[in-house]
């Protein structure tokens, strides 16, 4: 069944997608990448494929999206249960040279210990973002401040690395969950 | 002794009791934050306010001794993109109106803590506007929603 999807895959990317966009169906998350966890322990693509996945990209100096973010993934895990187990949730910094794993670590484990938080050097972050068709870029503030623009939503990833959908904070809780289950359920 | 027990159950009750504040004829209403990571190097602060005057009137800054500085943003996410920009000319409180500083994406960044806030604290901060002048009131930390966006929970109901 799994080798027929893929071949449908396959097939589908050879002649020419018709309505889903290319990256749709390239395992994109299978692209190499080195990071390390909130343990400081490398990690590369490969820790993150065999199971679907979630993905936040964001950053610790951040109000409101991000730890909104974090707390609705973390009441996702809560209302899945024992599934909970069938699902990774990545949190990665777009500020990698304020986060340091220290930081991703109080701060992921504070909303949920099964979140697992990357960050690493700047470059690193790029590269991995820019193969993801992840946007962010750095803005000043006023007193020599800056903050991040990021990708607001949160990116599902099936279990070989192709990106999937998003979650969006503005629709509700139930459909967020209702999403993930499906997201788990097929894969 | 009655007495004594009945209050010590006011200061445990929940934490989304409501409480509030006047400047003038400016309604401060339910200002809260929502609690943060232990270590988080910003934090987030919601208020509901009501212009029971005739004139508009302006939030013009926010100021804490429990923070480097209070800054007042607006959030916006567009194309899927979050982007904040601070909100120079303040917040406007048309006349009888009531504005949510929350509603919008709109919110108070308490930009380095001075400590630790957690459920249950009260950071103090200085509201200021153009009209009804300074007040002293208290954020209320609360619990962050797991299901719901900043301060969906019981604000200014």
């Amino acid at each position: 069944m799994l080798v027929a999807v893929a071949a449908a895959g396959g097939a589908f990317l050879a002649f020419g997608p018709r309505q889903s966009p290319t990256s749709a169906w390239e395992a994109i998350y299978a692209k190499p990448f080195q990071l390390v966890d909130q343990d400081g322990t490398p990690v590369t693509q490969a820790n993150f494929l065999g199971k679907p996945s979630a993905w936040f990209y964001g950053f610790t100096h951040c109000p409101d999206v991000c730890p909104t973010a974090l707390a609705e993934m973390s009441g996702i895990l809560e209302a899945l249960g024992a599934d909970a187990d069938k699902l990774q949730v990545v949190f990665v910094s777009v500020d990698p040279e304020r986060d340091t794993p220290e930081i991703m670590k109080d701060y992921v484990e504070y909303f949920d210990a099964r979140i697992t938080g990357l960050t690493g050097q700047l470059d690193q972050v790029t590269t991995m973002a820019k193969d993801r068709y992840i946007f962010f870029e750095k803005v000043p503030l006023e007193g020599g401040d800056y903050q991040m623009e990021h990708q607001a939503s949160i990116q599902l990833v099936t279990a070989d690395g192709r990106f999937s959908g998003t979650l969006a904070s503005e629709e509700g809780f139930e459909t967020r969950l209702a999403k993930v289950r499906r997201h788990i359920g097929n894969n | 002794m009655h007495k004594i027990v009945i209050a010590a159950f006011l200061a445990f009750a929940p934490t989304a009791q409501a409480h509030d504040f006047t400047a003038g004829t400016i309604f401060i209403d339910h200002p809260m934050i929502e609690e943060a990571p232990p270590n988080a190097p910003v934090i987030g602060g919601y208020v509901t306010l009501h212009n029971n005057g005739g004139t508009d009137d302006r939030l013009i800054q926010i100021e804490s001794s429990a923070a480097e500085k209070v800054e007042i943003h607006k959030t916006t996410v567009t194309d899927g993109i979050a982007r904040m920009q601070p909100l120079t000319e303040g917040l406007t409180i048309p006349a009888g109106d009531i504005v949510w500083l929350g509603d919008d994406g709109t919110h108070a960044m308490f930009v380095k803590p001075a400590k630790r806030y957690q459920v249950g604290d009260e950071v103090p901060a200085t509201l200021v506007f153009e009209k009804a002048g300074r007040i002293d009131i208290t954020f209320k930390v609360e619990e962050r929603s797991l299901t719901d966006g900043p301060g969906h929970e019981g604000h200014g109901q």
